[in-house]
């Protein structure tokens, strides 16, 4: 007998903590180098904790020394990442999520020392960013869960946004935009549906096809009708902030999440819903049974097709509320190829939480956070240019789409046409 | 006497062919019906036919006695007919409770899942049936044999009084299989009626009350086990003679062409599985690998032919070093592999068979000139071999994903045995094939062994190791518990070897008894 039987770490178990104990160090190391030594003895960094204008009550800004804040979060780093070599930690997410931690942190307070960095206003426009992402997300969640792939909330994203100005301009009335954003999103889904169910066309030709005639349109409408300088048709205002009474008094947490737009929140309020429909009712059910293994819920009388149309035509609704984020849920106005990506970067939030509505919630914030950071650095002019930094929502979602991070599995049968 | 199910004169043409022609049969209440017939004879299509999947061009289903028309699944299920498919259709990453209940979910306030009332049904179920299972385990944890008793919980959940079970011991163990037969006793005291689709002899004649045989889309006639001997079913249903038993001379084994030593393997998952194990092949002579699935013989296999690393140990073939070789370079050193997933390792499904007939050599002469294919070659080297090999195909051009499991096959041994061998390696060959295909199969085999090649069958069937072994290692827990002579062997003595009990050494208390 040789001892080889004896239970012992698997060699690629071993690989993996060293790995990450190593990049810990490193990073540890990076904070030292790069913050560290360029961060002045006895100056100051300001974080705001108030944002001017909102209802929540005043509380005293978070004032740190500097160096020595620097230096702390560097040390955790080392420490975690020494521990992690020296023993090992279950969790992943916990090493990454105090690694994500501290290198911001040391980033922040070295970027804003001897000036004021106001955390309250990046930790409200973080949710905000993150509305159009999430609602992409979860276009993406509710179709793929019934094993329908939908790449084209970017497009339907954009007609939506379009539609909602238009008709919130025309109608006066921006609820009346909004409903006409949504509506339209479920129409442009429905026809995808239609292509890759009834006819079976490919679902990514398919998605490409929604995305290229999306940007076609609205940009065709937008240079014909929109640019003229009258701004009938493109100039509907916004929605108003609604805050929530008591709620919204709260320090940080109260602008942060009770005063925002109904955009905002009804995204919020579709997270949760659909986490509901998906795992606690029979059409939730039925749904991953479809996306995981079609046959079998036919076999037991599930109508597969009815809930593939069904499921992808909600995802449209909701990636038509994310349309109209952009336009009557921002700005008031449209203007061409205004989303930005979002909708992609919604396919990687998807991905990043695993098919979850949390998940892909949860994810979308993280976007939505490198977002919202990139734009409160340009005010701080600091030492990086602004190139870069408009890099940042798209670099985390390279990173995360890696599968660095844990890996994703996707619905069983996800993108493939059923055949009875 | 009373028929809780009656089929009369069904018919159903696919295009090119008759799937069903005017099959009639009956089901006595509480009764077992056997429906014996080979691989492609229309059993399933009939089956499929009662369960509302297909509908057929011709003919009626009574339910007793009364006439009804079954459009879909629903339909069979209101009517009381249930099935377990051949193919679990179970959703592995959900809960058993969430498999079962699928369809048909109960709800509070009309809106939220009840789980709670399904698993408190389920467990009623397998108090009452002896079907042992916890409801809220996942199906990918549960072993295959559990997973049927998801499957028969699940029809059984929607009060089907006729079951109807599709190959429902092609995936089992031995011991699976006993089990089965003895829930399927269960249910016909507890009033149900069934039907059992096989392709195994012995089985029906020791499940059924009724056997009738099927065989290319007809009924060929209806026999009482009493009756019945394996070789009378063998050829009803394959409509001549059937060799049930591979006539075979003596081995003359000669030099060795495989010599393990000291193997050391992990699985896929980095666990080790193959934990020391040495043994040879000689040439002209069968080495059978028996053992219980799952014991590393899979993992042996893949690090004999390349498709896993070895952690320590050799593999010589022919007196040269092939452990880590990639494999390619195995191939060409003369090892033919019939890989246990033939799906998986065998074929390309979604490419015709004349491509699959020459995928280990696709970049020789003749089947290329430099980069360039050369049709003509491929073309009559497809023709000449589903000729030589009896595949029974419309022609060439189709995707192997269409020919039926026995077929499959054939082209996997036609491609393999067509090329220079001095090694076979064949595991599972004959999984799920039908009795016609299993007797061709051995006989290319035993074949093979007369040219001068090494021979290494891997099976879990025992009858199929004592058919063509010539020595026989039995594994356990990835390692050889013996290698003896074939004519020595008894069933019994490798069924206590393959639970992992030496037989010499029962009377050691301290021996582990895993069974």
């Amino acid at each position: 007998m040789t001892n080889s039987t004896v239970a012992h770490k698997s060699a690629s178990e071993k690989r993996k903590q060293i790995a990450y104990g190593l990049t810990l160090l490193v990073v540890g190391f990076l904070i030292y180098l790069f913050f560290g030594r360029n961060t002045e003895a006895g100056v100051v960094t300001t974080f705001g904790l108030n944002l001017a204008g909102s209802q929540a009550l005043k509380i005293p800004d978070l004032v740190v020394p500097a160096q020595t804040t620097v230096y702390m979060m560097m040390a955790l780093v080392v420490f975690v990442g020494a521990y992690q070599l020296a023993r090992g930690v279950r969790s992943t997410g916990l090493l990454l999520g105090i690694l994500a931690f501290a290198f911001i942190f040391a980033f922040l307070t070295w970027a804003a020392q001897a000036k004021s960095f106001n955390l309250a206003g990046m930790l409200s426009s973080m949710l905000v960013r993150a509305t159009p992402i999430a609602l992409a997300a979860l276009c993406g969640v509710i179709s793929e869960r019934s094993a329908v792939i939908n790449i084209g909330a970017e497009g339907i994203m954009l007609i939506s946004a379009q539609v909602a100005v238009v008709v919130g301009t025309l109608t006066k009335n921006l609820y009346a935009g909004l409903l006409a954003a949504i509506l339209i999103g479920g129409v442009v889904a429905a026809l995808h549906a239609f292509l890759v169910i009834r006819f079976k066309v490919d679902q990514i030709v398919s998605g490409v096809a929604i995305n290229i005639f999306g940007a076609g349109i609205t940009s065709f409408i937008s240079s014909r009708f929109l640019q003229s300088g009258t701004n009938t048709l493109n100039n509907s205002g916004t929605f108003p902030i609604i805050s929530i009474p008591i709620l919204s008094k709260i320090p940080v947490l109260g602008p942060m999440l009770f005063e925002n737009n109904i955009v905002v929140y009804l995204m919020v309020l579709v997270v949760v819903a659909m986490h509901i429909v998906l795992f606690y009712t029979p059409w939730g059910l039925r749904t991953r049974a479809v996306g995981e293994h079609p046959k079998a819920a036919d076999t037991l009388g599930v109508n597969v097709y009815l809930i593939r149309y069904v499921n992808v035509i909600i995802g449209g609704l909701i990636a038509g509320l994310g349309g109209a984020y952009f336009t009557i849920g921002s700005v008031g106005r449209f203007d061409e190829t205004m989303t930005a990506g979002k909708g992609f970067i919604g396919l990687a939030a998807m991905i990043f939480g695993k098919w979850n509505p949390f998940g892909a919630f949860a994810s979308s914030m993280l976007f939505g956070f490198a977002d919202s950071l990139q734009v409160k650095l340009q005010i701080l002019r600091i030492s990086i240019p602004s190139e870069f930094l408009l890099m940042a929502p798209y670099i985390v979602t390279m990173i995360v789409l890696t599968g660095i991070i844990g890996r994703a599995i996707p619905p069983a049968a996800d993108g493939q046409p059923y055949e009875k | 006497m009373t028929h809780v199910l009656e089929l009369q004169g069904i018919t159903k043409r696919f295009p090119g062919v008759i799937a069903n022609d005017q099959v009639s049969i009956a089901l006595r209440e509480g009764k077992i019906l056997a429906l014996l017939g080979e691989n492609g004879a229309g059993k399933t299509t009939l089956m499929n036919i009662l369960y509302g999947l297909y509908k057929p061009d011709e003919g009626q289903i009574l339910v007793r006695g009364k006439a009804v028309d079954i459009q879909d699944p629903n339909d069979a299920i209101k009517n009381g007919i249930g099935m377990v498919h051949q193919h679990f259709m179970l959703v592995p990453v959900m809960t058993v409770t969430e498999n079962v209940m699928l369809g048909v979910e109960p709800t509070k306030n009309g809106v939220f899942l009840d789980q709670a009332k399904v698993a408190r049904r389920i467990r009623e179920i397998s108090d009452q049936y002896g079907l042992e299972v916890d409801p809220f385990a996942y199906i990918k944890d549960l072993p295959v044999g559990i997973q049927q008793r998801v499957e028969i919980i699940k029809v059984l959940y929607r009060q089907a009084d006729i079951l109807i079970l599709d190959e429902p011991t092609a995936v089992l163990t031995p011991q699976e299989v006993d089990g089965l037969f003895k829930i399927l006793q269960t249910l016909i005291e507890k009033g149900k009626s069934i039907i059992f689709i096989t392709h195994k002899l012995k089985e029906v004649m020791h499940a059924a009350d009724d056997i009738t045989v099927i065989r290319l889309g007809k009924v060929v006639g209806s026999i009482d086990p009493k009756d019945a001997t394996p070789e009378k079913l063998a050829t009803m249903m394959v409509g001549r003679d059937v060799n049930l038993v591979v006539d075979k001379k003596p081995a003359q084994p000669k030099e060795a062409a495989l010599v393990v030593d000291d193997l050391f393997v992990r699985d896929e998952n980095e666990n080790p599985a193959v934990r020391g194990v040495s043994f040879e092949v000689r040439k002209g002579e069968v080495l059978g690998v028996a053992g219980v699935q799952g014991n590393g013989q899979t993992e042996l296999v893949y690090a004999l032919t390349g498709l896993l690393p070895v952690e320590e140990g050799k593999i010589q073939l022919l007196g040269q070093p092939i452990h880590n070789a990639n494999p390619r370079t195995i191939l060409e050193r003369g090892v033919s592999h019939v890989p246990e997933d033939r799906q998986r390792h065998g074929l390309i499904l979604s490419f015709p068979i004349h491509d699959n007939l020459m995928l280990c050599t696709y970049y020789k002469s003749p089947f290329a000139r430099g980069v360039v294919l050369q049709e003509k070659a491929i073309f009559s080297n497809a023709e000449e071999l589903v000729e030589q090999y009896d595949v029974r195909t419309p022609n060439i051009y189709v995707n192997v994903g269409t020919l039926s499991g026995g077929n499959q096959q054939k082209v996997i041994i036609a491609r393999e045995l067509s090329r220079p061998t001095e090694l076979l390696i064949a595991a599972q060959p004959t999984r799920g094939l039908d009795v016609g295909s299993i007797e061709y199969i051995h006989k290319q085999i035993i074949k093979k062994r007369d040219d001068g090649a090494g021979v290494m069958v891997v099976s879990s069937e025992l009858d199929e190791i004592l058919a063509l072994s010539d020595r026989i290692a039995v594994m356990y827990k990835g390692r050889i518990m013996e290698i003896l002579d074939a004519k020595k062997a008894s069933k019994e003595y490798l069924g206590l070897l393959m639970a992992g009990i030496h037989p010499s050494e029962t009377s050691n208390p301290q021996q582990e008894i895993n069974l």
